[in-house]
């Protein structure tokens, strides 16, 4: 088992130790050498997902987790959800004892499933139980393929106990397969030039873009796209897909720019449905069409391509004119072409100055991020505006990447800080489901870590409380990572909702902080993080005293540790 | 602020506005209009910016009373008149900052 993996060059492996893998963990250790890969303690399987997920949004390669069949995977299931609806590879392998006649009496039967990944099928790309040792080899190594393939998603293996501690006999037949990665595949060549023709012969064309970008080459890739159409590009943020500092990204400009358009192109998009349509959450759930009548919506992407049909992650129905089933990074260069070649000399001009007035919009946009950051400034709780630029100033030196979503912070990160690389964020949790953040994040900092770039995480309050013990794991394994807190003393969001429900309903208004927030007592992060051994100051409430703090944390990250600042926050 | 409040108490016109500001902002927090607003009234992805320099206090309260949009009304049941004008003098109360470019670390953005 553990040559397979080390031939699917798996540098990690997250897991809580568990017995039904314990054979499993032995060989990796003393016949694996604990290299190649490495384990990782975790604290909760929940961790050990999300630190994977983390991990491959940063470097496009699966870790695996390990974990007990029941007790271990039901631990792992939300972490799971996030990873299918994110689309990213992570592999599990799961211990089970699927002989009753040699299980241990009590817990081996705790333990033990006859279907194990029935309970996540819904939302992993693919499981197997291996049989024989070939079987595993030959499952582990197409499970590698599968995840990695886009639609890319978590895969599951079932490693029998027995498989796991068996000697070895007649090992001369066991062959590990060769690896034969899938190339993704382009859009079909005559659909890319028919959405070619229509971007062209658009006034106002917009890019949609949510998890497109792998790779320097493909973010390179969407600018020359932009560029040659003269096309502003709206940068959902799944990935970090279009730089922040061109003048065609105009993400903060989404609403009227697609009211606008005459022809919407979206890649990798899930939710186009949303994009296109004004939903309000009022009583009647009003809903209206944000675009004109006769605009014409083309979708590029590998959403058609695989999905199931229990969790409703795949969004409402969008009836789009063009719909192109196809891996958007991929079909970049092919649509570049197409573009090219449909437009006309004369053309030109007009592309040239529709790039310019959106040049100066982008500016305009800047500078109003800017002086709306301005506004207060030395507020306590701390503006959230005031956390991003404080926080921006001490690391626009470093190879920094944000290894944590930014939505809860009104997205100030990306709308001040210059995002320029495709690695400088890896996106956010992709099922909104809570517990992801640290684990992620520290799962993205090892990759950061080998890498020789500084990884920043804001932290929110809420998430850190579904699994602390990451922050163990970040200490134990020297994951030098700077967490920040977003500490709003709240589910903020949930505060907002019951608001809602109780001005709706004339009642209660004040008491929507009722079960919504984390006060009475506060919770002391510094405290917890330091009983941990890790390096952490706070709470911090003087705007003034964060960039000296900044200081201190960072200078511990440079030595190869994690630290944490707990900041009292405004609420987004 | 012990004293400003103190003052208050002696019915003075200007500490009467300090009083009705300080209400003002504990009413703001009470009913919920941080949440989407910010502490400050500066706005974010949750909700506009109300201050510095709010809208006039008919428009603000034909907003606050009627909206059906993004944002849930207050009925008069939810936020009588009082409070709300107690509200909207907290807004009156917050004063404009210093813009971006007076700010050394938003100046110097890129
Ligand atoms: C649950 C979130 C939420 C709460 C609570 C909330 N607001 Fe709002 N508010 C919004 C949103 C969102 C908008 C933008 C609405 C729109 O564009 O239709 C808004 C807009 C406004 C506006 C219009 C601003 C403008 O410039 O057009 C005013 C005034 C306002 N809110 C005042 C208040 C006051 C006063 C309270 C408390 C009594 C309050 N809001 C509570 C979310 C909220």
């Amino acid at each position: 088992m553990v040559d397979v993996i080390r031939s699917l060059d798996v540098k990690y492996v997250a897991a809580n130790p568990g017995s039904s893998f314990r054979g499993l963990h032995e060989s990796l250790l003393n016949y694996g050498g604990n290299t190649k890969p490495e384990f990782l303690t975790c604290m909760h399987e929940e961790s050990s997902v999300a630190m994977a997920h983390g991990y491959a949004k940063a470097t496009g390669k699966p870790m695996l987790f390990l974990a007990h069949s029941t007790v271990g995977l039901q631990h792992a299931a939300m972490a799971l959800y996030n990873d299918w609806c994110d689309r990213v590879p992570v592999i599990g392998i799961l211990g089970n004892i699927m002989d009753a006649a040699k299980r241990r009496p009590n817990i081996e039967w705790l333990h033990t499933a006859q279907d194990p990944a029935a309970m996540v099928r819904d939302f992993v790309k693919w499981d197997d139980q291996p049989a024989s040792l070939q079987h595993f080899g030959e499952s582990l190594v197409r499970g590698h393929k599968i995840a990695t393939t886009p639609p890319m998603g978590p895969v599951i293996l079932v490693a029998d106990g027995d498989l796991q501690e068996m000697s070895l006999h007649g090992t001369a037949e066991l062959k590990i397969p060769k690896a034969s990665p899938t190339r993704p595949p382009q859009g079909d060549d005559a659909a890319l030039a028919e959405a070619a023709k229509l971007l062209v012969g658009a006034v106002n064309p917009v890019l949609i873009v949510d998890r497109v970008v792998r790779t320097a080459e493909g973010m390179a890739q969407l600018v020359t796209l932009a560029e040659t159409l003269g096309a502003p590009v709206v940068d959902q943020g799944g990935r970090m897909n279009f730089p922040t500092t061109h003048p065609l990204n105009h993400t903060d400009r989404a609403g009227g720019l697609i009211r606008g358009a005459d022809v919407i192109l979206t890649m990798e998009v899930t939710d186009v449905w949303g994009l296109i349509n004004e939903y309000i959450d009022n009583e009647e759930r009003a809903v209206s069409s944000k675009i004109k009548t006769g605009t014409k919506v083309i979708s590029l992407g590998t959403g058609d391509l695989y999905l199931k049909s229990n969790y409703q992650d795949f969004q409402r129905y969008a009836p789009v004119d063009l719909s192109i089933a196809g891996d958007a990074e991929t079909s970049l260069p092919a649509l570049i072409a197409a573009v090219r070649s449909a437009i006309p000399q004369s053309q030109q001009g007009a592309i040239a100055q529709r790039r310019d007035k959106l040049a100066q919009a982008y500016t305009k946009a800047r500078v109003a991020a800017r002086e709306a950051a301005a506004i207060a400034w030395d507020a306590r709780p701390i503006a959230t505006a005031r956390l991003a630029a404080e926080l921006w100033a001490q690391i626009k030196n470093e190879d920094w990447v944000l290894v944590s979503g930014e939505g809860n912070l009104s997205r100030w990160p990306r709308r001040l800080w210059t995002f320029d690389k495709h690695y400088r964020h890896i996106g956010h949790a992709g099922g909104a489901g809570v517990g992801y953040g640290i684990a992620a994040a520290v799962g993205a900092a090892i990759a950061c870590r080998d890498a020789g770039r500084f990884a920043v995480n804001i932290q929110t309050d809420g998430d850190l409380m579904y699994a602390p013990g990451a922050l163990w794991t970040a200490v134990h394994h020297k994951i030098p990572l700077l967490s920040v807190m977003h500490n709003n003393r709240a589910y903020h969001q949930e505060v907002m909702h019951i608001q809602r429900m109780a001005n709706w309903h004339n009642r209660g208004v004040d008491r929507a902080h009722i079960g919504t927030t984390i006060t009475d007592p506060f919770i002391d992060y510094a405290g917890l993080a330091k009983s941990m051994g890790m390096w952490a100051e706070g709470p911090i409430t003087d705007p003034a005293a964060l960039g000296p703090a900044l200081k201190r944390a960072i200078a511990v990250v440079k030595q190869g540790m994690p630290a944490l600042l707990d900041v009292v926050c405004q609420p987004r | 602020m012990r004293t400003l409040l103190l003052l208050a108490a002696l019915w003075t016109a200007p500490a009467m506005a300090v009083d009705s500001a300080a209400e003002g902002k504990q009413v703001f927090i009470r009913v919920g209009c941080y949440q989407c607003h910010g502490y400050a009234g500066q706005g974010g992805s949750a909700g506009l910016k109300l201050a510095p320099e709010p809208l006039p206090y008919d428009a603000l309260s034909t907003f606050v009373r009627g909206t059906t949009g993004a944002m849930p009304a207050y009925s008069t049941t939810l936020l009588p008149d009082a409070d709300l004008q107690k509200i909207y003098a907290y807004l009156k109360s917050i004063k404009k900052g210093p813009s971006a470019d007076d700010i050394p670390l938003l100046k110097n953005l890129q």
